[in-house]
C-alpha cells in the first residue's frame, strides 16, 4: 500500500479506523410529536456522515406530505380516521422500502423518523429488520415538560409546510390536538416487556437516560453522542489564527508567528469578543504559535488542544504551492483528484483530520459558548460538521483569514453569520484547478494558486 | 512566555476537571464495585486524570486486624457499627488529603453505601468541600454471577485466609444478607437531583441521571463499554524491520528476513491457540501489515496504532540524534513520557491518540494487536496499570507475544518468545541525563545494531 496516494474505492474500507458495522443498522425513533425526534434524527445523521458512516434519515411526515399534498387539520391523525390510518400505514411502508433500498445500496445506517408509539408498529419494524438482516436500535424521547414542548412547537412546527396558511394560535392549537391523537395509544418502551430490544430512552431533554442492550460499536458511539448533545441556546465562534509570516510567503504548514497584520487582527478579535458580551466564553486554540499568539492578544484564559493543530503536510511542510509542483508534481495532482482522502507523504489527509477532530466536536457539543481559534483545514472540517457539508465540499469550504464565523443552532440547523474584522490578509484559498491529470503542465496546476509575496 | 513550552507540557490534553470529583460506589457485596473501582481508576490514570481508590474494606481490615465471621456485619452489632463508621470517616479524611495535598482529581469511594443516610452524609461532605459527586450503583440479582464473583475475589480475600472455599462462600453469603434489609437503591424520584449511573446485571442495562461535566460523561462512556466476558488480548510488535537492523528509529520500512520468519511463526502460534473469533489489528505502517499478512486472517488497520512520530529524528540512529540534537536527546532522557520530538509526538500524545483503541479493545473479546514499541508500551501500561514514569521503559522486545487475560482484579500476563533472533531495540535510561553530559554517557545504553 503506497503512502501519499489517493486510495481506490476497493481499499477504502481498510482505511477506516474500525469496521463500524457489518450488518447495516436501522435506528428507529419513538415518541409523541414535538419531542425532538426529527431534531435528533437530523443531528445524529449529520454526525454519523461526518465521521464517515453513510447515514440517511427517512422522515415519515415527509412521505405523508407528498402523499396528501394538502394538510387540513389534526383530524387526519384521529385514531378513528380509517382513511387517515391507511394512508399513514402506506407512507410508513414506502419509507421502509426506501430504507431497504438505501441500506442495500451502500448505506450503513438508516434513521426511521416517525412516532412509532405503539408496540405493534415497533414489532412490524423489528420483523422487517430481521428479514433484511438489519440491526435495530430504538431512540425514544420522552418529555412531559409543557414549556419544552411549547418551545419545540414554536421553533419547528409553526414553520412546517403543514401550517403555511395558519396563524400562530391556530397552528399551535391544531398541533396540540394532533399530539392528543397519539397519546391514548402511546406505549412507551418498557423495562420488562422490551428488555430484549436495544434502545436508549432519553428523558427530559437529556437529564436522564435508560440504555438497554447496546449491541455493537456503532450503537455505543450513538449512545455516547446522544448523551452529550444539548439544546441550551449558545453560539460557537470559529476563526483562524491571525495572518502568519508563512501565510504571507505563500507557504503551507509550519509553526510561524503572526505577521504585523495578524497581530492587528488579534486586537480586533479582542474588541469583537468583548462587544459580543458572551457569558462564560471558553476559548480553545491549537498548540501552534499562531493560534496561541492570537488568543494571547484576546486576553482571556484559553485551552490548547493538540487535536486542533493544522493538517500535517508531511514532506510538503513549509513549501509554497510552486515548490510542491516543482518537487512533487505527481502528489500535487493526486491531491487535486481527491483532496478529501489524499494523504501527504508522511503527513495527513482531511479524512485523518476529521478523525482527529472527533473528540473536539464531542466536547463542542457538551459546551455552550465557545470560540475556536484554529487553522484553515481544521476550520473546514469543523464547519463541514456544523453545516452538514459532504466530503467532496469540505476541502473547498471558504475559510478566509481575519473572518469570524458565528454559528447559532436554530430549528434543525445552524444560522451562520460571517464577520470580517476589516484587517487585510493574504488569500490562502486554492480552488480545484480544471486539469487534475498527472500529465498536466505546471501552469495548469498553478492556475488557482492565490497571490503571495 | 508562559504559553508555548510550559503550557504545552502541562496540558497536551485540555483540562478535564476543575473541581475534584468524588465517585461513590453503591451496591451489595459481590456486585463488582471493587472491580469497577479499580478498572475505572486504572483508565482515568492512564488518560492523565490522577485518580485513587479508597476501599473501605481495607480500612476495616486495618482497624480490626483479624476477621472472625459475618457477625461483624450484623446490623445490630453496635460495636462493629462504630468501627465501620470511624473507618468511613477516616477514608473521607484521606480523600480530602488526596485532593488538597496530593493533586488528586478523582477519588473513588469504594464501599457499599447502601443506605440513603450514608449517601446523604457523603453528599453534604462533598458540598461542603466543593467536590462534585457521581454515584455508580451496581445492581445484580443473578445468583450465578454473584457466586462467580465470590469465588473469584472473595474466597481469596485476606478475610478468609484461614477458611476453606465452602466455609468462605457460606460466610460471605450471610454477610450479604446483613446488608440486604437496609439496602435502599438509588431512587428515580427521591434521588433525581443526584448525578449517577445505575448498572444492571453486568451491563445489559444502564440508567444515567444528570451527567454534570466532561469527566462524568467520559466515565459513563467507559463504564458502558467494559464487559466481563472471558477473553484474551494478544500484543505483539511487527517482525524485525530493515530499519530495526540498522538501529534506526521510526520510518516505514518492510520486514527483514528474520522479521518474515517471525510473522510465519506468529501465524503458527495463533493457529495453535485455537482462538474463537480472533480480531487482528495493525497500524498503517508496512511492517505491521506485512506481519499480519502472514497470519492468513482478515485484519483491520488503525492509523492510531502507528508508531510514535519522532519528527526531526525520524530514521536516525541514536548516534545521529546525539550528534545532531544532543540537547533534545538529553531532554528526552529527563522526561521521556512528556518529551515531544520537534515536529513529532510525545508518549503523552500517544496515549491520547490510543484512547479510542483502548475503548474498542474493552468492547471486543479476543484481539491480537500487531503494533510498535512505543505503542505497545502505552497499551501495556494501560492493561497492567503502570505509571507514566514506568511506561516509556517497559520491555517490549521484538518477536515476543504477550498474552493478557483478565483475572480477578487484574491481568495475567504470559510472555511467549517465538524463538526467532532479533536485534534488541530497548534503550534504558542512562545514568547522566544532564544536557552537559559527554556523548559517551548519552550513548552508554544504546543497544547494538548493524
Amino acid at each position: 500500500m503506497m503512502r501519499g496516494c489517493s486510495r481506490s474505492k476497493s481499499t477504502q474500507n481498510l482505511d477506516r479506523t474500525v469496521c463500524m458495522t457489518n450488518c447495516p443498522t436501522l435506528i428507529v425513533t419513538v415518541g409523541l410529536p414535538a419531542r425532538g425526534k426529527t431534531y435528533i434524527s437530523k443531528k445524529l445523521t449529520r454526525y454519523l456522515n461526518w465521521i464517515g458512516v453513510p447515514t440517511r434519515e427517512f422522515n415519515v411526515g415527509q412521505y405523508r406530505r407528498e402523499c396528501l399534498k394538502i394538510y387540513k387539520s389534526f383530524e387526519f391523525f384521529r385514531p378513528d380516521n380509517e382513511e387517515g390510518l391507511k394512508i399513514r400505514q402506506q407512507c410508513a411502508s414506502a419509507a421502509l422500502n426506501d430504507v431497504r433500498q438505501y441500506l442495500a445500496d451502500g448505506g450503513q445506517v438508516a434513521v426511521f423518523d416517525a412516532t412509532n408509539t405503539t408496540r405493534e408498529r415497533r414489532e412490524t419494524i423489528t420483523v422487517f429488520a430481521e428479514q433484511n438482516g438489519f440491526k435495530v436500535f430504538f431512540v425514544e424521547s420522552v418529555c412531559e415538560d409543557p414549556e419544552v414542548i411549547a418551545e419545540n412547537i414554536v421553533q419547528v412546527k409553526l414553520g412546517s409546510p403543514d401550517y403555511t396558511n395558519c396563524n400562530t394560535e391556530e397552528a399551535m392549537e391544531d398541533f396540540k390536538k394532533r399530539i392528543k391523537c397519539y397519546e391514548n395509544s402511546y406505549e412507551t418502551l418498557d423495562e420488562v416487556l422490551d428488555r430484549h430490544l436495544s434502545y436508549i430512552k432519553i428523558m427530559d431533554v437529556g437529564r436522564r437516560y435508560l440504555v438497554n442492550q447496546v449491541q455493537d460499536h456503532i450503537q455505543s458511539r450513538i449512545v455516547y453522542y446522544l448523551m452529550n448533545i444539548h439544546i441550551t441556546p449558545r453560539s460557537i465562534y470559529l476563526c483562524r489564527h491571525g495572518e502568519s509570516d508563512l501565510n504571507v510567503k505563500g507557504c503551507i504548514g509550519g509553526d510561524s508567528g503572526l505577521s504585523p497584520r495578524g497581530k492587528e487582527f488579534a486586537k480586533y478579535l479582542r474588541q469583537f469578543i468583548q462587544s459580543q458580551e458572551i457569558s462564560d466564553l471558553k476559548v480553545w486554540t491549537s498548540q501552534m504559535k499562531r493560534t496561541i499568539q492570537t488568543a494571547e492578544a484576546v486576553s482571556v484564559p484559553y485551552e490548547q488542544w493538540k487535536a486542533l493543530n493544522e493538517i500535517d503536510a508531511g514532506v510538503c511542510e513549509e513549501m509554497m504551492y510552486e515548490e510542491i509542483q516543482q518537487h512533487y508534481p505527481l502528489e500535487f495532482a493526486m491531491r487535486d483528484q481527491d483532496k478529501y482522502r489524499y494523504r501527504y507523504p508522511k503527513g495527513e489527509s482531511y479524512e485523518d483530520l476529521v478523525q482527529r477532530l472527533e473528540p473536539v466536536i464531542m466536547e463542542l457539543e457538551r459546551q455552550e459558548n465557545v470560540l475556536v481559534i484554529c487553522h484553515q483545514a481544521v476550520m473546514r472540517c469543523l464547519l463541514a460538521y456544523f453545516l452538514d457539508k459532504t466530503a467532496e465540499e469540505l476541502p473547498y469550504l471558504k475559510c478566509p483569514l481575519h473572518t469570524v464565523l458565528k454559528l447559532t443552532p436554530v430549528a434543525y440547523g445552524c444560522k451562520v453569520e460571517s464577520i470580517y474584522l476589516n484587517v487585510d490578509a493574504v488569500n490562502t484559498h486554492r480552488e480545484r484547478p480544471e486539469n487534475v491529470e498527472v500529465s498536466r503542465m505546471a501552469e495548469e496546476a498553478l492556475l488557482t494558486v492565490p497571490a503571495h509575496q | 512566555h508562559r504559553c508555548d513550552w510550559l503550557h504545552a507540557i502541562l496540558s497536551s490534553v485540555p483540562q478535564l476537571t476543575n473541581s475534584p470529583t468524588l465517585i461513590v460506589m453503591v451496591g451489595l457485596p459481590a456486585r463488582g464495585k471493587t472491580y469497577i473501582s479499580k478498572k475505572l481508576s486504572r483508565y482515568l490514570n492512564w488518560i492523565g486524570v490522577p485518580t485513587k481508590v479508597f476501599n473501605l474494606g481495607q480500612y476495616r481490615r486495618e482497624a480490626v486486624q483479624s476477621y472472625k465471621n459475618f457477625e461483624f456485619f450484623r446490623p445490630d452489632n453496635e460495636e462493629a457499627m462504630q468501627i465501620r463508621r470511624a473507618c468511613a470517616t477516616n477514608a473521607l479524611k484521606d480523600v480530602v488529603i488526596y485532593f488538597s495535598k496530593d493533586h488528586g482529581q478523582v477519588a473513588v469511594f469504594d464501599a457499599t453505601n447502601t443506605t440513603r443516610e450514608r449517601r446523604i452524609s457523603i453528599v453534604s461532605f462533598s458540598k461542603e468541600k466543593g467536590y462534585k459527586v457521581f454515584f455508580v450503583e451496581s445492581i445484580c440479582d443473578d445468583p450465578d454471577i454473584i457466586a462467580q464473583n465470590i469465588t473469584e475475589v472473595k474466597v481469596s480475600s485476606p478475610d478468609y485466609v484461614n477458611c476453606d472455599k465452602d466455609e468462605a462462600q457460606a460466610d460471605f453469603l450471610k454477610r450479604i444478607e446483613c446488608y440486604k434489609q437496609s439496602y435502599v437503591p438509588l431512587d428515580d424520584e427521591k434521588d433525581r437531583h443526584l448525578s449517577y449511573i445505575k448498572i444492571f446485571n453486568v451491563g445489559s442495562r444502564y440508567l444515567v441521571n444528570r451527567v454534570q461535566d466532561h469527566i462524568q460523561s467520559r466515565i459513563v462512556y467507559y463504564l458502558m463499554n467494559i464487559h466481563v466476558t472471558p477473553r484474551s488480548i494478544f500484543l505483539s510488535r511487527h517482525g524485525e524491520s530493515e530499519l530495526n537492523l540498522l538501529g534506526r528509529i521510526g520510518g516505514d520500512s518492510g520486514l527483514s528476513p528474520r522479521g518474515h520468519k517471525y510473522a510465519t511463526a506468529l501465524g503458527g502460534f495463533i493457529k495453535g491457540q485455537h482462538i474463537k473469533d480472533l480480531k487482528v489489528w495493525t497500524s498503517h505502517m508496512k511492517r505491521t501489515i506485512q506481519t499480519a499478512e502472514h497470519l492468513g486472517i482478515p485484519y483491520e488497520q488503525w492509523k492510531a496504532l502507528n508508531e510514535i512520530d519522532a519528527g526531526v529524528c525520524e530514521e536516525l540512529t541514536y548516534e545521529d540524534i546525539q550528534e545532531n540534537h544532543p540537547e533534545e536527546f538529553a531532554l528526552r532522557d529527563q522526561d521521556k513520557y512528556r518529551y515531544r520530538y520537534p515536529n513529532g509526538e510525545s508518549y503523552e500524545d500517544l496515549v491520547h491518540r490510543l484512547e479510542p483503541v483502548i475503548m474498542e479493545l474493552e468492547r471486543q473479546e479476543n484481539v491480537l494487536v500487531v503494533c510498535h514499541q512505543a505503542v505497545m508500551r502505552c497499551l501495556l501500561a494501560y492493561l497492567l496499570d503502570k505509571t507514566s514514569d514506568e511506561l516509556p521503559y517497559l520491555k517490549c522486545p521484538l518477536h515476543t507475544v504477550l498474552k493478557l487475560t483478565p483475572v480477578a482484579y487484574g491481568c495475567r500476563v504470559e510472555h511467549i518468545c517465538l524463538n526467532i533472533e532479533a536485534v534488541n531495540t530497548h534503550r534504558e535510561r542512562p545514568g547522566n541525563v544532564d544536557v552537559t553530559r559527554d556523548p559517551e554517557e548519552a550513548l552508554k545504553t544504546i543497544p547494538e545494531h548493524f
